[in-house]
């Protein structure tokens, strides 16, 4: 137990102290950091003073004062100049650089009015978007006043209708989910998938790189001698994984931190999609269920792959199941997420390698009765068990084996070595 | 008590590595372990550790079978450098004395003593890829020490050091067995065996061809060398009956013979032709043995 503790602190701390660990967790928060500053960011590339100027010719002479009022009310990229002169020498401002674009507005008998916007910038269409929604408007407003109706008749026209879903209560007292509560899973969905995702192909990656390494420097034949290598294997396991709390949990404080320091700009907007205030104990205890054994699995799976490669080179190819796997479960809970009864959501959910994704999403946004859980869940860690066993006789005899080869063959190989055959 | 490797086997599938081998290594002697390359002396100290499991047979230490339990007082030395090499040599015999039951301020004294003898003292905080190959076994051969085991085995020791290292990691060597350590090793250099162990045993096909004590192999060998040097011409030695061999020198020649006698007959015959210079009998060396041993089971 003792050797298992020097291990785990040695994989923790040789990780932890490396440069590149360094480097990419002071980028990450960077990145976290950046865009909490989002606002603050883009401010500073916009904020240069001026803005952009659409030079308008008013024909109608009504229009002209009416569309600089709603501009100058609604927050806008641009601002509206009264032009006095032809569009041609308007055209001859905008290619100097002057306004941006030229709206020039003609009375008709048919049709109130026509526009006409002159550009140089045909990829920017957000200038043209918003003029032309304002004289949408402008010309109901026209119509309709024609035709004697009233404004308010015209408001209530495009007040929206009332819609709202009611859960029926079934006989034992239970509600189907609620909008809100389905929105509020489907956040943490979110976040566990993307977390879980990256921890797998991280720290799968580099337990794998890291038994690689000891295989490759032959330091292994020291360390297997001085303890034995199941114990090694899960102290490294151990020892990554330690790594990776301490990683997340950095990215989740820097985080936090940001969110509550911009909290008031972000009521009604991130917390609504991913209110988290609402959510029930039980699939947070889910959450930290579902991570830790999905990163057990894959971790264990990682272990037994680099022990079977003797250069760091062949890690990624042996690698690439891993991934795959993950991947597939990822796409699957990409899926799932908007059509969660779907059946082929409820077998892979099943399946021990998607089950951290897949029953995770199914707990957070159905009724998923308690047994299907629990058996989930069976699966799961008989599969962690049964693989820890195969992983832990792989190991054993792997990290002997040396050789370019990483292929079926050389696990029946490492296989044989590890065997008892007394 | 000693190491005893009783009808040991080991088969990978249809190869045998190591064939029905029964040692006896007695405690506190250095144990000389020679073999051509691919003879079982690698796939033996593996099966020694534990690392392997023998697929027939049975090895103890002290009575009983090498376990976990007992790592720490075992040394291993292994063929290949084995060692992290963007590790400076600091954390590295920490880490590696920690996995041996050591503490860190334990490893760090030891430490300090072993680079002061080895004149490396300097290295202490620098990466071991840094180093010159034959430092690195240097910083090797420290991490199979540093803990003072009782049993150590050494694969290879001597590889790629110059003469002064060799000289150095000998005297180490010589040093550890007055403190009573078992020290068990292979070696291709048949002079450094020759001076170093007073038991060995050659391997071939994983088989044992020789083995016991140094000065009885060379006695049961029976042949002996004959160095002759005089000014007239020698060939014609080599048509007495007993002499096995000859290999001609600038000065003279040197003789196998088949045993002692033959020396005197071949004096006479000298005696009669004119001035020798030189006339010495010698026991054969370990390479003369090795050579004649495991050449012979090559034809």
């Amino acid at each position: 137990m003792r050797k298992f503790g020097v291990v785990l602190l040695h994989s923790y701390l040789s990780r932890l102290k490396s440069k590149s660990f360094m480097i990419t967790t002071a980028l990450f928060l960077l990145f976290i950091i950046a865009v909490g500053n989002l606002d603050f960011i883009m401010n500073l590339f916009d904020g240069d003073g001026s803005a952009d100027q659409v030079a308008v010719i008013d024909e109608t002479e009504d229009i002209y004062p009416w569309l600089s009022e709603q501009i100058e009310q609604g927050e806008h990229t641009f601002e509206l100049v009264d032009f006095e002169g032809t569009v041609e020498q308007a055209e001859a401002d905008i290619l100097s650089g002057e306004y941006v674009g030229v709206l020039s507005l003609q009375a008709d008998d048919q049709d109130y009015f026509i526009a006409n916007y002159h550009t140089d910038q045909l990829i920017n269409q957000s200038v043209q978007n918003q003029l032309d929604n304002y004289l949408q408007q402008y010309k109901i407003a026209l119509a309709t006043n024609e035709a004697g109706i009233d404004q308010e008749v015209i408001e209530s026209i495009y007040q929206p209708i009332v819609f709202e879903t009611v859960a029926i209560e079934t006989a034992d007292g239970r509600t189907a989910r609620s909008e809100e509560e389905i929105g509020v899973a489907r956040g943490l969905v979110y976040v566990m998938l993307f977390v879980l995702y990256f921890a797998v192909l991280t720290y799968g990656n580099m337990i794998a790189m890291d038994i690689a390494n000891e295989k490759s420097s032959r330091v292994m034949e020291i360390l297997i001698s001085s303890s034995p290598p199941i114990s090694q294997m899960f102290a490294k396991i151990a020892g990554i994984a330690l790594l990776g709390l301490t990683q997340i949990g950095l990215f989740f404080v820097v985080g936090y931190y940001m969110i509550e320091r911009v909290q008031d700009e972000l009521v009604g907007g991130f917390f609504e999609v991913f209110g988290f205030s609402e959510i029930a104990v039980s699939t947070y205890v889910y959450a930290v269920v579902f991570f830790l054994l999905g990163y057990l699995l894959y971790a264990t799976l990682s272990a037994m792959l680099g022990s079977l490669v003797s250069r760091m080179e062949d890690v990624n190819q042996l690698m690439m199941p891993v991934i795959l796997l993950i991947v597939v479960a990822f796409m699957l809970s990409m899926f799932g997420i908007n059509m969660p009864e779907a059946s082929v959501v409820t077998v892979t959910s099943y399946i021990p390698f998607f089950t951290p994704l897949v029953m995770f999403l199914r707990v957070g946004l159905l009724e998923v009765p308690a047994w299907e859980v629990a058996l989930s869940i069976g699966i799961l860690i008989f599969t962690i068990l049964l693989l820890a066993y195969i992983g832990a006789k792989v190991y054993r005899g792997g990290v002997l084996m040396y050789g370019k080869g990483s292929s079926l063959k050389d696990f029946k190989r490492a296989l044989q070595l590890a065997k008892k055959d007394k | 008590m000693s190491l005893h490797i009783e009808n040991v086997t080991k088969r990978y599938g249809k190869f045998t590595a190591v064939d029905q081998l029964s040692l006896d290594i007695p405690e506190g002697q250095i144990f000389g372990f020679l073999g051509s390359n691919g003879a079982g002396k690698t796939t033996t100290f593996r099966m020694i550790l534990g690392l392997i499991d023998a697929t027939e047979g049975k090895i103890t230490w002290e009575g009983e079978p090498i376990n976990y339990q007992r790592t720490d007082q075992i040394g291993y030395l292994p063929e290949e450098r084995g060692l992290y090499p963007k590790l400076k040599v600091k954390d590295q015999i920490i880490y590696l004395g920690r996995l041996r039951g050591m503490d860190k301020k334990e490893v760090l004294t030891e430490l300090n003593k072993w680079l002061e003898r080895f004149n490396i003292t300097d290295y202490l905080e620098k990466k071991v890829e840094e180093l010159s190959k034959g430092n690195q076994q240097k910083i090797q051969f420290i991490s199979a020490v540093i803990h003072k085991p009782k049993l150590l085995i050494l694969d290879e020791p001597f590889t790629g050091l110059d003469p002064v290292n060799v000289e150095l990691l000998k005297n180490a060597v010589v040093e550890l067995k007055e403190q009573g350590t078992t020290i068990v090793f292979s070696s291709h250099q048949m002079g450094t065996v020759e001076e170093l162990c007073e038991y060995l045993c050659i391997m071939q096909y994983g088989k044992p061809i020789v083995y016991g004590g140094l000065k009885e192999i060379k006695r049961s060998f029976g042949k002996k060398n004959l160095f002759i040097h005089a000014d007239f011409d020698l060939s014609f030695l080599k048509t007495i009956d007993g002499v096995d061999n000859q290999k001609l020198t600038p000065e003279g020649c040197i003789l196998q013979i088949k045993n002692e006698d033959v020396s005197q007959a071949i004096l006479e015959q000298l005696h009669q032709k004119g001035f020798v210079r030189k006339f010495a009998l010698e026991e054969p060396s370990l390479n003369d043995i090795f050579i004649e041993k495991v050449g012979e089971s090559y034809a």
